[in-house]
């Protein structure tokens, strides 16, 4: 289950995604997006509210399935080798993906065992230690705040310890403090030589970590390219997509 | 070592949610008052209908206590992030339907003193009941695990578990109603075996099918 940078199929891509799509009801959030990230490589994915941003790290993640097209990660086929892909991957939505009424250490430590990983507390309170959380491990996760519950998740994403790595908006809820954390977490992903995609609106925080950029709107990919080409201020929102596909 | 994992999970989060179980177990006794009060003062007839009340109870109770140990698992998406790891669902499902299964035979078990106080009901072999008691609580406890995952993401899901519980669970009901009776007020024919073996039987087939088709109901 343990997957450090050099597993899963070494000659593939991290990622690879060709004609993906995926709708919703009659809506599609997602459509025809063709994808090639590098292993070891750190994405941002950018876009507007709704364009699919979510949506696609899901898909990656075998959170979901997509409705057409393929997607490989690591190596591995999303649709018909989707524990592989879980094995390789680890994705920081939305929800904490905990137990309210659990403590933060037995979050982690039931995490820990599913992983088949050591579980001692003081381990996985030194991983605490590193999201800020030490002092509060003992408490139930109920009495969290929203940025509480978002540092918690990201130590479940290092305890992980995955090949490649989604993060769906890692700066939602936190402050100042939090930034710098995700920051921390993104510098020693990259020296780990793990595969990082990072879903943002944020695009001033992390930028200057990430390798690539890749601009969704309605659910295409409508820009590639360098990281640093990106602009720092409001860019999803600022009709690059238009100016950089035109 | 997955299943065990998955057991000790559910198993502690039981535990932290306790005050639940109090709360059904209040819903328990109170349905067992109630039916005391609608058979009337006849204490033959009460005697005649405790294990039919008893278990009738202890299935209205059992949508309240199976749909909030489900809750937990959607309240952050936490059964999406174990199956992420990736953890199998039919381990998940095992590890939910047995500790739900100890939860549900608890509450029988705790409902029995009342039921002999309200309906006079004599138990002459309480280790007996007490298999019955848990083997009827495995019958509830895999078809409602599997039911309160399917209804846990429904607008009516209040409703919609007990309508898809409880025609699945009528035998079941009638095999355990039918054993307690027998334990209850007499086996003249010796036909209590033939009920425990029945009602075994359809334990042994929810366990077998609902664990198959938990991976399709918690999967996309």
């Amino acid at each position: 289950m343990s997957a450090g940078p050099g597993a899963g199929v070494p000659s593939a891509p991290a990622v690879e995604a060709d004609g993906l799509g995926r709708r919703y009801g009659r809506r599609w959030a997602l459509v025809d997006v063709a994808l090639r990230v590098p292993r070891g490589a750190v994405v941002m994915v950018a876009g507007r509210n709704g364009s699919g941003k979510s949506t696609l790290l899901r898909v990656l993640a075998t959170a979901i399935a997509p409705t057409r097209g393929r997607a490989r990660v690591a190596g591995f086929d999303v649709t018909a080798e989707r524990d592989e892909v879980r094995g390789r991957s680890a994705l920081l939505a939305h929800a904490s993906y905990t137990y309210e009424a659990l403590s933060a250490l037995e979050n982690l430590a039931i995490t820990a065992r599913f992983l088949g990983r050591p579980h001692g507390r003081e381990a996985l309170r030194a991983l605490l230690g590193e999201v800020g959380l030490a002092e509060r491990g003992d408490d139930a996760v109920e009495t969290f705040s929203a940025g509480m519950r978002k540092r918690l998740a990201l130590a479940r994403v290092r305890l992980q310890q995955a090949e490649v790595v989604l993060l769906d908006e890692p700066y939602g809820q936190l402050d100042p403090p939090g930034f710098r954390l995700v920051d921390r977490l993104l510098g020693a992903l990259r020296e780990q030589g793990r595969t990082v995609l990072m879903a943002t609106h944020l695009l001033e925080r992390g930028a200057d970590l990430c390798d690539l950029g890749v601009v969704l709107e309605g659910g295409r990919v409508a820009w590639t390219g360098p990281a640093a080409d990106l602009p720092g201020e409001g860019v999803a929102a600022s009709g690059l997509a238009e100016g950089a596909a035109s | 070592m997955t299943l065990v994992t998955a057991l000790r999970k559910d198993a502690l989060l039981q535990w932290r949610t306790r005050a639940r179980f109090l709360a059904v177990l209040a819903f328990g006794a109170v349905t067992l008052l109630l039916f005391s009060f609608a058979a009337g003062p006849d204490a033959a007839s009460l005697r005649r209908h405790a294990p039919g009340f008893l278990w009738l109870a202890l299935m209205l109770s059992s949508t309240l206590a199976l749909a909030e140990t489900f809750q937990a698992e959607l309240e952050q998406r936490a059964i999406e992030g174990l199956l992420l790891l990736p953890a199998s669902p039919r381990a998940l499902f095992y590890g939910k339907a047995v500790a739900n299964a100890a939860q549900l035979a608890l509450l029988g078990l705790a409902l029995v003193p009342l039921a002999v106080v309200l309906y006079d009901a004599p138990v002459p072999r309480p280790a007996a009941l007490a298999g019955v008691i848990v083997l009827g609580a495995a019958g509830l406890s895999a078809p409602g695990t599997l039911y309160a995952a399917m209804s846990s993401q429904a607008r009516a899901r209040q409703a919609l578990l007990p309508l898809l519980l409880f025609p699945l669970v009528v035998p079941v009901l009638l095999s355990a109603v039918k054993a307690t009776a027998l334990l209850t007020t007499g086996d003249p024919m010796g036909q209590l075996r033939s009920w425990l073996m029945l009602l075994a039987s359809f334990d042994a087939v929810y366990w077998s099918l609902c664990g198959l088709f938990f991976g399709r109901v918690v999967e996309e």
